[in-house]
């Protein structure tokens, strides 16, 4: 709010005649943010994404609006109809049921199973990594050994290893690939953070007399956000991917709920018959996972403002 | 004078500012596969000496001798292992003096690298008013007073306020941090080499709003630094150290004009001097600084110092006084008649200054 404020008073100075330093318009900064977006603004392949992302993320959230059909409901006369087939816009699955729907309404699951995951390991591998890399030490060395074993397995193991043991369903499945995404989270965390707690400006606050807890919420937090959350972009992705893959195995959603990962698992049967159809999710998993990975590229670079 | 020393923490008008007693920090060197101290980086061994309000004390020495670290232990970013700071009469972190976060009012901090110590993700206003903020000042009352402080090193406040530190040269930002530090309206600042990384046509304006902002602010310094000329044109007295130990101690003019420890005639005779005539030639030191983890027995300067004979290497010399200079300290047993080394020269005891 203060922000503005000396500019519109300038701005009254002025509409009354009297004289302004012109200079001090001029360097109204901008703040790191504004930078950032500025820079965007000018990143096609960015922009494009975000507007793709924006499109899958709406056409999910109104897919009831939008559906010319019933998601559940099947029509054995009408199996595996081509694309263009009349009232099945994009063709028909084994089951009869209208694959656009489905598209529609599966995107709501993936994109849940995709974002999900990430925004709680993001809470819990992000505060892990944060009071690593702050405090270091020995509280450095337990945490980080520890996330070291987890590790050591191949996260699509390690995704299925975990849903296998807590059974089928869209909980357990959110549940393993948290489990999957803290590891890496973390150590980009600390990581960050460890670099970030030991410059200058960091020593200044201490002794300015700031707690820790001061220290970290002021200097601290603003300075490692920036690129965990670019990680963080690029891991929905693979979460989408592993979510899509626990559903294809059977270990995520389960039929008939309509999900691309499960949808692509149940038309790999019809793909000599229909080929076009049988891709059609695999094409939106490819679609919104890339989308999401060139939005992260293109932020990590207009972020990277030499500051 | 060692006397006086002792009773300097009664409070009297001419107590000083800041008294340091026996302050040591040794840190652990690990190794092994159980990570166990191994050996000690002997960084600042029992280093005592005393400031009075309003002078300027410069610190001198090679890199590694502990300059730096001896301002972070004053400032409590390195808790020492021994000693004591009594700052105006109060022992510093204990019950009945004041704490630490306390000191860290009275006492701020220029670090050297003007680069790293701004955040850059926070405007100029923000890094300023911090420190009022963290101590209770309502925000609206920090935010003017990072104004009027901004003004003060000469930084036209509305031009200013709402830049990040990516905007401003090199020079700007040392004025900013020299802002930051005042805006607790200290009484004690520590510059830890506040202008090597400035280029020299605006070190010497630093310099110079440093000396106003002393006179206009009351404020005392303890001025650290390499820059021999630097040092010689902004201090009062000046402590040379070596090795994590002082080596000698006095006003400005007395070390400048006639070094007593071997070790500062070596340092000063490294000073580039633009006059001729003005040149000192005494020998320049050869070799590196011995390791801190292992430093050499008896006097730590022995190994690398001409005149070093065996009780050099005996006995440790202490830091004392001049006979016939009062306030200049040096630690070199060739001060002392009673060493047992066989020149006794208290150079420049003919001397009619002071």
């Amino acid at each position: 709010m203060d922000r503005y404020s000396d500019t519109s008073s300038q701005i009254a100075d002025a509409a009354e005649g009297r004289s302004i330093d012109v200079a001090q318009v001029a360097v109204q900064s901008r703040g790191y943010w504004a930078t950032v977006f500025n820079r965007i603004r000018y990143d096609k392949v960015t922009i494009v994404c975000f507007v793709a992302l924006l499109l899958i993320v709406l056409s999910a959230v109104f897919a009831d609006v939008l559906s010319p059909a019933d998601s559940y409901k099947t029509n054995m006369v009408k199996r595996l109809k081509p694309i263009g087939y009349p009232g099945f816009p994009l063709g028909s699955d084994e089951l009869g049921r209208d694959v656009l729907t489905r598209l529609l309404h599966g995107g709501r699951l993936s994109l849940i199973m995709g974002i999900t995951p990430v925004i709680y390991a993001l809470a819990i591998g992000g505060t892990l990594g944060l009071f690593a890399g702050f405090i270091g030490g020995r509280v450095n060395m337990f945490i980080m050994r520890i996330i070291d074993i987890f590790y050591a397995f191949p996260s699509v193991l390690l995704a299925i290893a975990i849903s296998g043991t807590l059974g089928a369903g869209i909980g357990n499945a959110i549940v393993s690939l948290t489990i999957v995404f803290i590891p890496p989270i973390t150590r980009i965390t600390e990581s960050v953070t460890t670099q970030v707690r030991g410059l200058d400006y960091v020593e200044a606050a201490r002794a300015s007399g700031a707690g820790s807890f001061t220290i970290i919420r002021a200097q601290i937090l603003s300075n490692v956000l920036g690129p965990v959350f670019i990680y963080a972009t690029s891991l929905i992705s693979v979460s989408i991917i592993l979510a899509s893959g626990l559903s294809f195995l059977g270990l995520g959603t389960e039929p008939p709920e309509p999900e691309w990962g499960l949808m692509l698992n149940t038309l790999r049967q019809s793909i000599y018959v229909r080929p076009w159809v049988a891709t059609l999710p695999g094409v939106m998993i490819f679609l919104t996972s890339l989308s999401f990975n060139l939005l992260s590229d293109g932020l990590r670079s207009a972020m990277d403002v030499k500051m | 004078m060692s006397q006086q020393r002792e009773n300097q923490v009664n409070g009297n008008a001419t107590q000083p500012i800041l008294v340091v007693r026996n302050l040591k920090k040794y840190f652990p060197v690990t190794g092994g596969l159980l990570n166990r101290r191994i050996a000690d980086v002997q960084a600042v061994d029992d280093i005592s000496f005393s400031i009075q309000k309003g002078e300027t004390l410069g610190i001198v020495g090679e890199s590694g001798c502990g300059k730096s670290t001896t301002a972070r232990l004053l400032i409590r970013l390195i808790e020492p292992d021994q000693g004591e700071v009594i700052y105006n009469g109060q022992l510093v972190g204990s019950p009945d003096g004041i704490s630490v976060r306390e000191m860290r009012r009275t006492t701020q901090i220029v670090f050297q690298d003007s680069y790293s110590s701004l955040n850059p993700r926070l405007p100029i206003e923000e890094t300023i008013a911090f420190g009022p903020i963290v101590h209770g000042l309502p925000r609206a009352e920090a935010r003017s007073r990072a104004r009027d402080i901004l003004a003060k090193v000469g930084l036209e406040p509305n031009l200013f306020i709402r830049r990040y530190p990516h905007m401003l040269s090199g020079g700007q930002r040392q004025r900013i941090n020299i802002a930051r530090a005042l805006a607790l309206e200290p009484s004690i600042v520590l510059l830890d080499e506040p202008v090597s990384a400035i280029d020299k046509s605006v070190e010497a304006q630093v310099l110079n709003l440093l000396s106003d902002l002393k006179t206009e602010l009351q404020l005392t310094y303890i001025f650290i630094s390499h820059d021999l000329n630097v040092v010689q044109y902004i201090s009062d007295r000046v402590l040379v150290m070596y090795l994590g130990k002082i080596v000698e101690l006095g006003p400005v003019e007395a070390i400048y004009k006639s070094p007593q420890h071997p070790y500062s005639k070596a340092l000063l005779s490294a000073m580039p001097s633009m006059d001729p005539d003005n040149r000192i030639d005494s020998m320049p030191l050869s070799g590196d600084p011995p390791n801190p983890i292992n430093p050499p027995s008896g006097c730590r300067f022995h190994t690398r110092c001409p005149h070093a004979e065996p009780v050099c290497g005996e006995k440790e010399p202490a830091l004392e006084e001049g006979e016939t200079r009062a306030g200049h300290f040096a630690a070199c047993h060739m001060t002392n008649p009673d060493s047992g080394h066989s020149v006794y020269a208290w150079a420049g005891a003919t001397d009619s200054a002071n």
